[in-house]
């Protein structure tokens, strides 16, 4: 096939995304400062993402084999590439400075590079319409996120996190490997489309076939934490520094899902039959499970984690249904999960900034926070709320649009594990929201510092809150842009 | 161009009072208080100039005394599509009425955090004449589950913590997670019903009119009736899912109380007679005996266990559980002289409830308990108060001459034409009534003094509260024709939509 300009410009974002990593790393070559390594790689992720529009005109095209660019992928990588801006943001604000003595005592440059690299891995993911693609944007994804969980680590539990999550991640990546190779085995090919017609062309998919699509299902599952592959969750999210955990919970779900999208898309067999069996049985225990845990936390990273684990679960019920408004609720429902995680982490953060050993997230940390920071907790508020999903926040609008496709489909089972998952959902949500507002106790001070609005990271956590509001009451604008960012099927 | 400011009033209202902290304790309250007069004058005014022979009514497009529609989000067909008929325009004034109340009897017993406590209290009155006024299933969503979260700040941060371990949290929490998992069915349910209407329209809609139009097959309605039903249940409180009310209302400040027992409970009956009955006539018709008899335990059931309360407030609760048990009844006994009286009844109880409640809270300021056996003999005390109670404890057993009574005898006599047995049974409530109202006042103000010291008396503002009240109780109970009047066009389309289906129901079987 012919490169011409078009191309390389449908390619633009994940260019200039994987140009600005390489800008970085020689800048950290050259001189070692850490505001220069922010300001490059903040400006190349600005840059990318306005080459989006670009991208747009250009789209849809099929670059290479491997590599679809269309509204749908280009509506993922502005989310990835937005999330990404936000974790840098907050991590410069976490990495802290050096001139008072305190702070992070390590190499701070590095974090930046691997942040760089991992978004570059979720813009091929979500672009990827090739099981080759799936699997070089994945691990593209995944190995810096080694990295970057562990980045703290001479901290025990970061550098644990960060073992466990490669170990575990590798097996779900080799769980992967295998599903696909089976998969190619009985369709003859890499293409997603071929495996669709491959597959619908013999009526029911073969026992391999079946096989290999369940082993890819787990290795999926294994990086979106779904139960019963969810149990690095809440160790990765409380040992990794905040800013990553935010990418982690983010970028990286957003763009491994958009994936799982695509291919059962494209391939709707991979949905039917027994596979439907398990996805729901995955999605239910999600819910039920991942709530039950979270409402036994007493800190509020793990909370979050365990919160995450339901949210995917509820997103499952959308991939179930398929049909109808099902690919434009995971489109808002991902876009609203992004702003609220966003603000979530963001949050904790800024409570644990600059670096001191430990991030500020056991909960009665939290305690009265409202008499001391009213502005932070003000954003914590608004956040819980819409994980909740209680109207007047952009969460809501997402469990709406989920909702609707269950009932679309006529999914009783898995919108009544909703309900009660919500139901036991808003326990956890209101303590940490209430602990909040509880009068100030005698505890040591841990705050977020006097200036932290002044911040950069502040500014935007503040931007994070008032988007969630204003699309709450308004969403419309967010409804049409995701509308437009549809799948275009092949054929 | 009225109705959206009904709705803005509270909620600007209320960001004034969080700001208007800054400038000093007292300026919170004044706004509050000013927005809320500002409310119920409105209503007032509304309420006086309005035609109220307009309500919606089977085979028509639904008409309206005041209407007002602004798209909102296209995607899905909703809009911001307010109206008033006389049922709303009457709960509209409560809930005014109440506000302006509830900022009046916490003016003493809120002292921390005043601007957050009233941002708090104004959110919720404005989500409340928002679920009044919707009539968009979407938006009336919205602000069903909207008011919740400053009742749980309410409940959660100045509340008391009672005895016996329960706390102010937990019983915020289960309110909270009762109506919330409620809401979710009844947001299921209206999916439901939209995509139905999708399907056979092509349209995608949440407009009550649209919506009254479609054709459900006799299980889907049921189903989705149901789902209504389960919300609207919740709240109401129908009695295997009223455990939350008591523990609420024990724990909740008294202006929560107010709320709460005034018009939160009242929004449920409201869903029902706007909702439930006009979308799924034929569903509720089939359903109406279980709910009769249900409404008849919870009468019973109420009246007994709020004898048995100890701690004052929660006998009120108890007592508000077998007064709302009589509204059920009669909503879905499908008789218009009934339904006039659930409208009465709502007004009465809205009105000697939250007196109950705010002079149990006057009694708290003083004696700092709620408990009844540390009570005893207060009538020697202090002048007023135990004699006010007296006349609202008359009143809440339905004596003629209050409001309560109109309410009370129109539903019984209506609902005898339909459902004899039911009603007669449900007067047994009446008479339960008296045991446990003047058992409250047998315990709490007369008996043996634990304490001879003299308690201080009431001042002008609170006297004033409680006296209005009671005029407003004994003008409704003399002269109940304006209320009547203006909700008769309304339940009379509701009787005719469920009256036509329950006829059909019983005739079939």
């Amino acid at each position: 096939m012919e490169f011409t300009t078009q191309h390389l410009i449908a390619l633009l974002p994940l260019l200039v995304t994987c140009a600005t990593a390489v800008v970085v790393m020689l800048g950290i070559a050259w001189r070692r400062n850490h505001t220069l390594t922010y300001v490059l790689s903040v400006l190349g992720l600005n840059l990318a993402l306005l080459s989006i529009i670009p991208a747009l005109g250009a789209a849809p095209l099929a670059v290479t084999e491997m590599v679809q660019v269309d509204r749908y992928a280009c509506f993922y990588t502005a989310l990835i590439l937005i999330a990404t801006l936000a974790c840098v943001t907050l991590a410069h604000a976490y990495l802290g400075e050096h001139d008072d003595g305190k702070g992070y005592p390590g190499n701070r440059e590095e974090l930046y590079l691997l942040t760089l690299l991992a978004a570059a891995g979720g813009i091929l993911l979500v672009s990827a319409q090739n099981l080759a693609g799936l699997f070089i944007g994945l691990e593209l994804l995944s190995v810096p996120v080694y990295g970057m969980v562990a980045y703290a680590f001479f901290n025990k539990r970061s550098l644990e996190a960060g073992i466990k999550y490669m170990v575990l991640s590798a097996a779900g990546s080799a769980f992967l490997l295998f599903g696909m190779a089976l998969l190619y085995a009985d369709a003859g090919t890499l293409n997603f489309t071929g495996i669709g017609t491959q597959l619908a062309a013999n009526g029911l998919p073969s026992a391999m076939a079946q096989l290999g699509l369940g082993m890819m299902l787990v290795g999926l599952a294994f990086k979106l934490s779904l139960v019963p592959f969810h149990l690095w969750t809440p160790d990765v999210y409380e040992g990794a520094p905040a800013p990553v955990a935010a990418f982690l919970a983010t970028a990286s779900k957003v763009a491994v899902f958009a994936v799982l999208l695509r291919l059962f898309q494209i391939s709707p067999v991979a949905n039917e039959g027994l596979l439907n069996l398990v996805l729901s049985a995955i999605a239910i225990a999600s819910i039920l499970i991942g709530n039950l845990l979270a409402l036994i936390q007493s800190n509020l990273k793990r909370l979050l984690g365990y919160s995450s684990i339901a949210h995917f679960g509820y997103l499952l019920i959308a991939v179930i249904a398929s049909k109808g408004l099902a690919v434009e609720a995971i489109g808002v429902y991902l876009a609203t999960y992004t702003l609220t995680s966003l603000g979530a982490f963001g949050v904790i953060t800024l409570m644990s900034t600059p670096y001191s050993g430990r991030d500020a997230d056991a909960l009665y940390e939290y305690r009265g926070l409202f008499w001391r920071r009213p502005y932070l907790t003000a954003v914590l508020t608004v956040m819980m709320l819409s994980l909740a999903g209680i109207p007047l926040t952009a969460g809501f609008i997402g469990k709406f649009y989920v909702i609707a496709a269950g009932v679309e489909s006529g999914q009783w089972w898995l919108l009544a594990a909703l309900i009660v998952g919500s139901a036991i959902g808003v326990y956890y949500y209101l303590r940490v929201m209430v602990a909040m507002f509880l009068v100030e106790p005698n505890l040591h001070r841990h705050d977020a510092p006097m200036r932290w609005a002044q911040r950069a990271g502040g500014i935007m956590l503040l931007c994070v809150a008032v988007l969630a509001f204003v699309l709450g009451v308004y969403p419309q604008p967010l409804l049409d842009l995701v509308q437009h960012a549809g799948l275009a099927f092949a054929g | 161009m009225i109705l959206p400011w009904l709705i803005l009033i509270p909620f600007i209202g209320g960001l004034l009072c969080w700001y208007g902290e800054r400038f000093g304790t007292t300026l919170p309250r004044w706004i509050a208080l000013l927005s809320m007069l500002l409310l119920f004058g409105l209503g007032l005014w509304l309420w006086a100039t309005g035609d109220f022979t307009l309500a919606p009514a089977p085979g028509v497009a639904p008409q309206w005394a005041s209407e007002f529609q602004v798209p909102w989000i296209e995607r899905f067909g909703i809009t911001i599509h307010l109206a008033l008929d006389g049922l709303s325009m009457l709960m509209v004034v409560l809930t005014g009425l109440l506000g302006v109340l509830s900022v009046l009897c916490s003016w003493n017993e809120i002292q921390h955090r005043i601007g957050f406590f009233h941002l708090n209290l104004m959110w919720i009155l404005g989500g409340v004449v928002g679920v009044f006024l919707a009539v968009d299933l979407f938006l009336f969503f919205f602000f069903w589950e909207m008011m919740l979260v400053p009742m749980y700040f309410l409940i959660a941060l100045w509340g008391h913590s009672g005895s016996e371990g329960k706390t102010r949290i937990n019983a915020a929490t289960k309110f909270f997670i009762y109506t919330q998992a409620s809401g979710l069915v009844m947001l299921v349910a209206i999916l439901g019903l939209v995509l139905v209407n999708y399907s056979q329209t092509g349209v995608l809609t949440f407009n009550y009119a649209d919506l009254l139009k479609v054709e459900l097959a006799p299980r889907t309605e049921y189903l989705l009736m149901l789902g209504f039903f389960i919300a609207f249940a919740v709240k109401f409180p129908v009695v295997p899912l009223h455990s939350w009310l008591p523990d609420a209302h024990a724990q909740a400040p008294t202006a929560g109380s107010v709320d709460l027992a005034g018009i939160l409970l009242k929004t449920a009956a409201y869903g029902m007679l706007r909702f439930s009955l006009p979308l799924f006539p034929n569903a509720s018709a089939e359903f109406a005996p279980i709910v009769m008899w249900l409404g008849v335990f919870a009468i019973v059931y109420g009246a007994l266990l709020s004898f048995a309360q100890t701690d004052i407030k929660r006998l009120v609760a108890y007592s508000s559980v077998s007064h709302m048990g009589f509204v059920l009844i009669a909503i879905y006994s499908g008789s218009q002289i009934a339904l006039q009286g659930a409208v009465v009844q709502m007004v009465a109880h809205g009105l000697s409830a939250a007196a109950l409640f705010i002079l149990c809270g006057q009694l708290y300021e003083r004696l700092h308990t709620r408990d009844m056996r540390q009570m005893g003999g207060i009538w020697a005390r202090m002048p007023y108060l135990p004699a006010v109670s007296l006349f609202f404890a008359a009143a809440a057993l339905g004596l003629p001459g209050t409001g309560n009574f109109v309410g009370e005898f129109l539903i019984l006599i209506g609902s005898f034409q339909y459902v004899p047995w039911i009603a007669v049974l449900a007067t047994s409530g009446l008479v339960l009534g008296s045991v446990y109202s003047l058992i409250m006042i047998h315990r709490a103000y007369f008996g043996p003094a634990k304490d001879d010291s003299p308690l201080a008396g009431l001042r002008p503002r609170e006297l004033g509260m409680v006296l209005g009240l009671a005029v407003l109780l004994v003008l409704l109970g003399i002269y109940p024709q304006p209320v009547l009047d203006t909700s008769a066009a309304s339940m009379h389309g509701v009787q005719q939509w469920f009256g036509t289906a329950f006829t059909q129901f019983a005739s079939a079987r």
